[in-house]
């Protein structure tokens, strides 16, 4: 079984700090990080492999220093590792990135392409779905449990009341929840072998079957009009008053904003 | 692609087991404003089985025309049939505008359905308008872990996709006399490639706490007094459909384990109500909750500098006051 895992490189969004007195983000000094989710995506597909054998490859796409990360992966345990890198494929929205990658991978062979549910800087959930429809493949969005079963995948998604237990046929897509699994650590051998032993594979645009107009800044059917820092709120109602009061104004407020 | 040819705004009705989802109604609402702006109507698209009955609710809340889709296909949410039905009646229809609710399904299908009709398509919306001199329709959503906002356009396609956050645009009431359209819309479903088989439909989630995804947390600081008070925060958060968190002093105390802290150090939650109980709000713990859309603060000190950032703040003890709201929230529920 062959499996492709798309995975991100991320500013770590927890460790963003705002200036108090601009208000705008501090990056510096913050790290970059496998997205989450994508990390539980290649631990699902690490464990398949584990449990069934299967070849897995990593891809990203990004600027030149998502290696580490991909390098990362390869510590994990990934077979080996794709980079999609070019300043044509900048300043891309989800679709045109859905398109890149989408792109790229059909020159590889698959049964099972895992990406994550979302990523913590962009938060779109969006270029799982789209590379799916992109190869023409069922997604299977939120997976929360995933079992193999012979040419099928069975996917447990999560909806926000109930789940779905999904039997879907190779090839296809699925997305993966962060709390798929807890990903396991590197290993201190895999990590001599990875930084020191393997090779990155990396496609630039002439690598990649795309269109022109399907990629890059001009190939984004959105465009960010502009971007400002989030206002701190300004305060509310504050009241001071006795027991019955206090829960009669706080049911009031919650009914008022539908909260209940 | 003429883009002047997309007229009206469109929703999507998301319903499920034939109840129509509560953000369905939301989207209706804020469809209303934009559809005014741009002098043309609102279009709900309700896909499912069965589900006739709720195309006159649609438009008591404010639909002027209803297109629906009553198939068996359609019976449980799945993505490659919804989509298809979905993208016949774009193509039908040519929308300018059409937003769905960030859900589980609202995120799953309008990625499906941009990228088959090849347009834009803007996640987690936090606010919609429309700019008064271009007629240019504006997505705006936090990015960045909620610390930027950022404001999206989708210039030259059509029609222009939008996810919109639950919980955040307003419903209107609720008008039986209201008059709309309801039309059926035909559509012969095509089985592909892209189909999968739903084998088993489990109604209840079990119930693992991860704070980042709850609707509602019930979080409680130094102020509780010790560990045995959590009792009264889960009483609350169990009415409310919602979890416990807490602050960092919590965690140091051994009252809650770490996977409950919310701020710097611990997780950043945008939950739709945030009840903080006992928090003195340091400006680490204000970092993992301010982006809540809508938060209750409870303290005994009125200096607290939580009350700087909570939409409605109680000077007062909660050891009495959370017991008593738990209790009028459930007589509230069993009306």
């Amino acid at each position: 079984m062959k499996i492709i895992v798309c995975i991100k490189q991320v500013p770590d969004t927890t460790e963003v700090r705002l200036d108090p007195k601009t208000g705008t983000l501090i990056r510096e000094g913050v790290p970059s990080i496998m997205n989450p989710d994508d990390k539980s995506g290649l631990e699902a597909a690490l464990r398949l492999k584990d449990e069934h054998g299967a070849h897995v490859s990593v891809i990203s796409m990004g600027p030149p220093q998502a290696k580490e990360m991909l390098r990362e992966a390869l510590a994990m345990g990934a077979d080996e590792a794709y980079l999609v890198t070019d300043r044509a494929f900048a300043a891309s929205d989800t679709w045109a990135t859905s398109s890149i990658l989408a792109a790229a991978i059909s020159k590889l062979d698959y049964d099972l392409i895992i990406t994550g549910r979302q990523a913590i800087d962009g938060d779109t959930a969006q270029v799982g779905p789209e590379m799916a429809e992109h190869l023409g493949i069922p997604n299977v969005s939120y997976a929360e449990e995933i079992q193999l079963e012979e040419g099928s995948i069975l996917v447990k998604r999560q909806f926000e009341d109930f789940s779905h237990m999904v039997r879907a046929k190779f090839p296809a897509l699925i997305t993966a929840l962060g709390e798929l699994n807890t990903p396991r650590y590197m290993t201190p051998g895999a990590i001599f072998d990875a930084w020191r032993n393997k090779e990155i594979t990396e496609w630039n645009r002439a690598d990649v079957p795309v269109e022109d107009s399907n990629i890059g800044y001009r190939g984004s059917p959105t465009r960010v009009a502009k971007s400002f820092p989030k206002t701190m709120k300004s305060p509310g109602m504050k009241i001071e008053e006795g027991v019955e009061e206090s829960v009669e104004f706080i049911l009031d407020k919650l009914k008022e904003k539908y909260l209940l | 692609m003429n883009i002047e040819d997309y007229k009206g705004v469109f929703t999507f009705a998301q319903q499920v087991h034939g109840e129509l989802s509560n953000v369905s109604l939301e989207l209706i609402g804020k469809a209303r404003d934009l559809a005014a702006d741009l002098e043309t109507n609102v279009s709900v698209v309700l896909l499912g089985h069965q589900i006739g009955h709720l195309a006159k609710e649609l438009v008591a809340f404010g639909a002027d025309r209803v297109i629906v889709i009553d198939d068996p296909v359609l019976d449980e949410y799945r993505t490659e049939p919804y989509t298809q039905g979905l993208t016949a009646i774009i193509d039908a229809y040519k929308p300018e505008i059409v937003l769905f609710g960030a859900t589980a399904i609202g995120r799953d299908l309008a990625p499906r359905v941009a990228g088959r009709v090849h347009t834009g398509l803007t996640a987690d919306c936090t606010s919609l308008d429309i700019d008064p001199e271009k007629k240019e329709f504006r997505m705006t959503r936090p990015a960045f872990g909620g610390n930027v906002m950022a404001t999206i356009i989708c210039p030259e396609f059509r029609p222009a996709m939008a996810t919109v956050r639950p919980g955040v645009m307003v419903k209107e009431l609720r008008d039986d006399q209201r008059e709309g359209e309801i039309v059926t819309f035909d559509y012969t479903f095509v089985e592909n490639q892209a189909y999968f088989q739903i084998e088993e439909v489990i109604k209840k989630v079990s119930h693992k706490i991860d704070i980042t995804e709850a609707k509602v947390l019930v979080s409680g600081g130094r102020g509780l007094g010790d560990a045995n008070c959590f009792d009264l925060l889960q009483g609350l958060a169990d009415a409310l459909g919602g979890e416990v968190s807490c602050s960092r002093a919590v965690v140091d105390a051994g009252w809650l384990p770490k996977e409950h802290q919310v701020g710097q150090t611990g997780k950043t939650v945008r939950p739709q109500l945030y009840i903080a109980c006992g928090i003195s709000g340091a400006i680490q713990h204000l970092a993992g909750m301010e982006e809540a859309d809508y938060i209750v603060a409870i303290n005994k000190d009125p200096d607290a500098p939580i009350f700087n950032v909570a939409d409605v703040g109680i000077v007062g003890d909660l050891h009495r006051i959370v017991p008593l709201l738990t209790e009028k929230i459930l007589a509230e529920k069993e009306k």
